[in-house]
């Protein structure tokens, strides 16, 4: 009886196997078809509008933002960050660039999508942004300027915090991003310690995805990285989640982006 | 108003392909909101596409469509430059029509 009941489990095991392999398989060939029309589009449509949308105390567009390639130059930028930006005197990420352009050029505060909500007012329109301009780089290569110190400073701290362990759970990024074909539930984690994986992750957010209808930006992915982690989610645009993309995207140096993405 | 369709067409070996992305919450009416009240049904129910003046496809959407629609369909004919007109109204009235010529 009781070695029937092994068979039965271990049966029951390689099944599981087989499933999450097709699961996996068809999760791609899905991905595959929807690809085509991926509804990230929308986001870069209605973000290219505000781009050029007079708006807040100052009724002024975000057409002479500097995104590292001089005021107003879009294309290509996103391929580039984060990087240091010498205005600010700080390595900014995407996100957090755009937080300075909203409030120098068109006098909204960065409070207004720091201490916002997640798909609501200015971090929605945070989202659509993000998506207009990590159009403008897909199909580039990342290219980080490493040789900068404080580049090179905020990756070493980014890689502190990959490894570093909190919460009940004492996880860390690591925990779940650190080998190889790990999974939560049905979802394929990339493993961000070699280039492959790290490609797959930073060359492929911000991203539509298709469950909730929603358009997340790296800092929304990061920020349910911790959540899900059970602890304590960092600020919007905060140092330490600077400091993750600066690790990721160095990690995934040379990669082509694929953004905006595609995700389940 | 909502927000505007993204349309593409190109035609290839006399068959002109459509494909449509459109922006629309469709709410099926089923789900409940933080507080429990149902979220109103919500939904594109017809759409009608046309290859100049003539109509070409004319679809009745219901709930089960997903947020953001996307549809892409063939028809035989059409040339360079034509004009493809897509329009859809929902169960609230509200409607919207975006074009785009052929490639």
């Amino acid at each position: 009886m009781r070695k029937t009941l092994g068979m039965a489990a271990l049966a029951a095991v390689l099944a599981g196997g087989a499933q999450a392999q097709s699961t996996a398989d068809e999760i791609a060939k899905y991905r595959e078809m929807i690809a085509d029309g991926n509804p990230a589009e929308l986001f870069e449509m209605e973000g290219e509008s505000l781009w050029k949308t007079p708006r807040g105390p100052k009724k002024a567009t975000l057409e002479q933002c500097d995104l590292g390639q001089g005021p107003g130059v879009v294309d290509g930028a996103f391929a580039r960050m984060p990087r240091y930006f010498a205005d600010t005197g700080r390595v900014q990420d995407l996100e957090s660039r755009l937080l300075t352009c909203m409030e120098t050029l068109q006098g909204i505060p960065a409070s207004a999508v720091v201490d916002g909500d997640w798909n609501k007012g200015e971090r929605k329109t945070m989202d659509a942004l993000a998506a207009y301009v990590v159009t403008h780089s897909r199909g580039q290569k990342i290219q980080l300027d490493l040789a900068n110190p404080q580049t090179r400073r905020m990756y070493e701290l980014g890689k502190r915090a990959f490894y570093y362990r909190s919460g009940p759970m004492d996880f860390s990024c690591s925990t779940c991003h650190g080998e190889d074909g790990k999974r939560i539930r049905l979802q394929d984690l990339p493993n961000l310690t070699h280039k492959e994986g790290a490609i797959a992750a930073w060359g492929s957010w911000p991203a539509y995805r298709v469950s909730n209808s929603q358009f997340w930006t790296m800092q929304h992915r990061l920020n349910d990285c911790f959540r899900q982690q059970r602890t304590a989610e960092p600020e919007f645009a905060s140092e330490v989640t600077v400091a993750l993309s600066v690790y990721m995207a160095a990690t995934a140096q040379g990669g082509v982006l694929q953004t905006p993405g595609l995700k389940r | 108003m909502a927000n505007p369709m993204r349309i593409r067409a190109a035609v290839k070996d006399g068959f002109t392909e459509v494909r449509v992305l459109m922006s629309h919450v469709m709410e099926t009416g089923q789900r409940k909101d933080s507080s429990g009240a149902l979220v109103p049904a919500h939904f594109i129910t017809e759409l009608t596409a046309k290859h100049n003046d003539k109509v070409v496809l004319l679809a009745q959407f219901g709930p089960s469509v997903s947020t953001n629609p996307y549809l892409s369909f063939k028809f035989q004919g059409g040339a360079k430059g034509d004009k493809i007109v897509v329009s859809w109204v929902d169960n609230k009235g509200d409607s919207r029509s975006d074009e785009a010529l052929i490639a």
